[in-house]
């Protein structure tokens, strides 16, 4: 028997630190060789750890929303044979926090160096030093527990087939309900069916970790360094909604075109008569980097939250060639699967609600960018066209710019130039 | 002159299910209502477990006696007459012994609150049930009806032909006792009345006895029988009794055996007809009452216990379901969920079995470690003379992790080892923890160490 001390391997290039988003173990618990143990999340992406053995985990380190340097302990587990960490060699204490370029101690390496550890949560009791490796209950098994523990699990209205046990077998011992208890037990509360006019009195705590801290701190970041200013003009989408519907119906093969490809086109048209807008504002060293290159950011909703991939190149992509690449890169996103690379460089931002959008908004810029274009709704509407009230498909485009680097005259000549060429779509094919 | 009763809870039937939550019921302040139509204590306390052990006692110290007064002696005890029997005084030794529980019942019950009422009671509906000239009307109902003896429809009870019940009442011995039913009452009651010095026959369907255990288990109550001129026709059907015989096929052939007392124990039914359940809405399962683990009835607020609702028939079982129910009522968290129920056989050695058996499903093959420990290797057997029938204490556990799955022994006084048994496998125990528990020596108890060492792989006095 022994231990096996499982580091942070290094996620991703240049990645020092990692934030612990999900926990898939808990102490006590027996795991096999690749089942999950936890969830880290890096600037730009989330990575599933996997146990490299089998054995029964002693020890988690790091609650959930913690830093976690590469290299620093974050699993201890208890193993056959001999493990990759000698209670002998043990460790001096090391805080994971300090060890910020751990670059020789990043890959998972079995034997080589001491193994950084807290010595206080290092030693396993003499009696779990002792016992063999038990897995979890097989399904339907009933859970093993003493008639005390049971009561009390009865009197909590704890089902205990939910609460893992680190007795021997398995058995579940009055610490792990305390341990279940302290968690919050999600799975305990019990879901009471009332009248739908019954007072509502619950209130629940959710730590803002992960993804959603990750938005929340760039948000805030945005809004506190960019002085936002916001134009919204009316386009008639008339003349391209037909067009858009010719190609869809011509090259149905080619691929569905929504307006966002459109979109992309013009900015990729206009940009280059307007460089201080696709650009990139290092406002700590105060200097504005505009970019040759249109690296549209695609805001795109995910189950854990925003995240915005970015199609790169967007004026080398004709109109299919950019819906293909947004409808890869938005599966890409909500699957988890997106790599950093993909999730970086955008040097303009386009956000759509799609038929969400709403008549106005007033988007926040993807710092350190310096403009956002938020498509509104297309809705057909009375107006006036040489003297006659006609119905014409009509979209607002709403966008915000950095004020610092953006003026109102340009911004504003900027959302003209893309009006005119979405008003008259044949335009936005000439070079 | 009529009365109306509104309570809390009624409980129907005074047996180890009703009377046990009828006590805990009062403990808990529950306004509580007990119907029984006879003497308190039910089945077990007055024609049953109790009653049968005491005539069993008074059989095996009449058997000492008699080893004792045949030629040689027993252990250097030696009896210059044989003794006699005067079965009418055993009788009123054993119906004291009932009284004084019978009256403990009912002291209990006055000193928790409980209002008993005696009489038959008919439920009009589920929630009203109707003694002579008394109704209750409950808010909640505890159903403990019990069970009575199944009869064969084609050897009807009645004068020579008996049940467990009047077996336990007879005036005088029987020269010739015929059991039909090789399960645990008739072996119980056979054994004792062959120790009393009836000529003892035992008719089983089936090709074994006891046919609940494993053959290995059962052993040893079969050699007693052997050596002790107990005739046995296994795989034999009792066709009929008439003359004072009954008639019965083995394998093709009929025969004849002449019987003072037939003795029937092919069972016990669920007492579910006679107290208007028809009236209630409740639904069975096959002829038992359908609970769910909180025995609580298809009918809301009506609930069931013990025997009428399914195996094992045991009073512990009763009781603790009347226990938990009674908790539930008072508003708690409760649900039957044993890991196991030990059972006992009072034969001639006793069986004692809790947990998985090494012929029910996962109770053998490679996943699973058995080790026996023989008595005769038990210093405490030895010195009681137990340690020469066969007897020994088996342990069954999971290979992979040592979890304790069953226990069993068979042997004389095994019946008190089964609190060990039952709580090793209420706690879960691992074969690790019996093995680091000190187990007392002298005493039987050394045997289930030795076979939980054995299981690991190193017993010490084997």
């Amino acid at each position: 028997m022994g231990r096996y001390v499982f580091k942070l391997p290094d996620v991703g290039e240049g990645t020092a630190e990692a934030e612990i988003v999900a926990w898939y173990v808990v102490v006590g618990q027996a795991v096999d060789e690749d089942q999950p143990l936890l969830d880290v999340m890096t600037d730009k992406a989330t990575v599933e750890m996997t146990s490299p053995v089998a054995g029964r985990v002693t020890e988690v380190i790091g609650g959930l929303g913690e830093m976690a340097a590469v290299g620093s302990p974050i699993v201890v587990l208890e193993v056959e044979g001999a493990g990759n960490a000698s209670e002998a060699a043990a460790p001096s204490p090391q805080p994971a926090k300090e060890d910020a370029r751990p670059v020789e101690t990043a890959a998972v390496a079995p034997t080589s160096t001491p193994a950084p550890s807290k010595p206080a949560h290092s030693e396993p009791s003499a009696a779990a030093a002792k016992t063999p490796v038990f897995p979890e209950r097989s399904e339907g098994e009933k859970p093993l527990a003493s008639p005390a523990v049971r009561r009390r699990a009865e009197d909590l209205g704890i089902r205990l087939t939910f609460v893992s046990g680190s007795g021997p077998a398995g058995r579940i011992l009055h610490e792990d309900l305390d341990a279940f208890v302290a968690s919050g037990g999600q799975t305990a509360l019990a879901t009471a069916t009332a009248s739908a006019y019954a007072q509502r009195t619950a209130v629940e705590a959710i730590k803002v970790i992960g993804l959603r801290r990750k938005i929340a701190e760039r948000m805030q970041d945005a809004k506190r360094r960019i002085p936002h200013f916001a134009y919204i003009e009316e386009v008639d989408m008339t003349e391209l909604e037909e067009l858009r519907a010719h190609l869809n119906a011509t090259y149905k093969q080619r691929g569905k075109l929504t307006v966002l490809p459109f979109l992309m086109r013009a900015l990729a048209q206009v940009l280059p008569d307007f460089p201080q807008i696709n650009a990139r504002f290092d406002d700590d060293a105060g200097v504005v980097h505009r970019h040759a290159a249109v690296h549209i950011g695609v805001a795109t909703q995910t189950a854990s939250g925003l995240i915005v991939p970015v199609v790169k190149h967007a004026e080398t992509l004709d109109l299919w060639a950019a819906a293909a690449e947004v409808a890869r890169l938005s599966v890409a996103a909500r699957d988890n699967k997106a790599t950093s690379e993909e999730l970086s460089g955008s040097t303009i931002t386009i956000t759509s609600l799609g038929p969400l959008g709403g008549i106005a908004t007033t988007p926040v810029i993807n710092s350190p960018e310096v403009a956002i274009l938020g498509p509104n709704k297309i809705i057909e509407r009375p107006v006036v066209r040489h003297g006659q009230v006609v119905v014409r498909k009509m979209m607002n485009l709403s966008a915000s710019f950095d004020h610092r680097v953006v003026d109102g005259y340009d911004a504003a000549e900027f959302i003209q130039r893309i009006k005119g060429l979405l008003e008259h779509p044949a335009t936005l094919f000439i070079d | 002159m009529t009365e109306t009763i509104h309570t809390k809870l009624l409980i129907l039937g005074g047996g180890p299910g009703g009377y046990v939550a009828g006590i805990r019921a009062g403990q808990l302040g529950i306004d509580t209502v007990l119907v029984e139509g006879d003497r308190l204590g039910g089945t077990c306390l007055i024609r049953g477990c109790i009653p049968s052990k005491a005539i069993i006692h008074a059989a095996s110290r009449f058997n000492e006696m008699t080893k004792a007064a045949a030629p040689g002696g027993a252990h250097g005890v030696k009896l210059a007459a044989p003794p006699t029997l005067d079965l009418a005084e055993t009788v009123k030794w054993k119906d004291g012994v009932v009284g004084k529980l019978n009256g403990g019942v009912s002291a209990l019950l006055k000193r928790a609150k409980v209002r008993v009422v005696s009489g038959w009671g008919t439920f009009t509906d589920a929630k009203t049930c109707v003694v002579g000239e008394v109704t209750i009307k409950a808010e909640q109902v505890i159903l403990a009806a019990g069970s009575v003896p199944a009869a064969l429809p084609h050897i009807p009870f009645g004068e020579d032909v008996i049940s467990s019940t009047e077996a336990l009442d007879l005036k005088a011995l029987p020269s010739r006792l015929v059991v039909i039913g090789a399960g645990y009452i008739g072996m119980e009651l056979g054994i004792a009345f062959r120790k009393l010095g009836c000529e003892v026959t035992i008719v089983e369907a089936q090709d074994r006895i006891l046919p609940l255990y494993d053959l290995a288990l059962t052993k040893p109550v079969k050699t007693w029988l052997e050596k002790n001129g107990v005739v046995l026709h296994l795989a034999t059907k009792a066709v009929g009794f008439e003359h004072g015989a009954l008639k019965v096929n083995k394998v093709g052939d009929v025969l004849s055996l002449p019987a003072d007392k037939l003795l029937v124990t092919v069972g016990r039914a669920p007492r579910t007809q006679g107290w208007g359940l028809e009236t209630m809405g409740i639904d069975l399962d096959g002829r038992f009452i359908k609970v769910d683990d909180r025995c609580q009835t298809s009918m809301k607020g009506v609930y069931a216990i013990g025997d009428l609702v399914g195996e094992p028939m045991l009073e512990h079982k009763a009781a603790t379901q009347g226990h938990i129910v009674a908790e539930i009522v008072a508003g708690q968290n409760r649900r039957f969920d044993p890991a196991a129920i030990a059972a006992v056989c009072f034969t001639e050695p006793e069986i004692v079995s809790a947990g998985l058996l090494p012929d029910d499903p996962g109770g053998s093959g490679d996943d699973v470690i058995s080790a026996v420990f023989p008595f005769q290797a038990n210093g405490r057997a030895l010195s009681m003379a137990a340690g020469d029938d066969g007897g020994f204490v088996r342990v069954l556990a999971r290979k992979r992790d040592h979890k304790v799955l069953g226990l069993q022994a068979v042997g004389q006084h095994v019946s008190e080892l089964s609190g060990g048994f039952a709580l090793a496998l209420e706690m879960g125990a691992v074969l690790e923890d019996i093995a680091g528990t000190i187990h007392v020596h002298p005493t039987l108890t050394e045997a289930t160490h030795e076979a939980a060492l054995r299981a690991l792989g190193h017993a010490i006095h084997l």
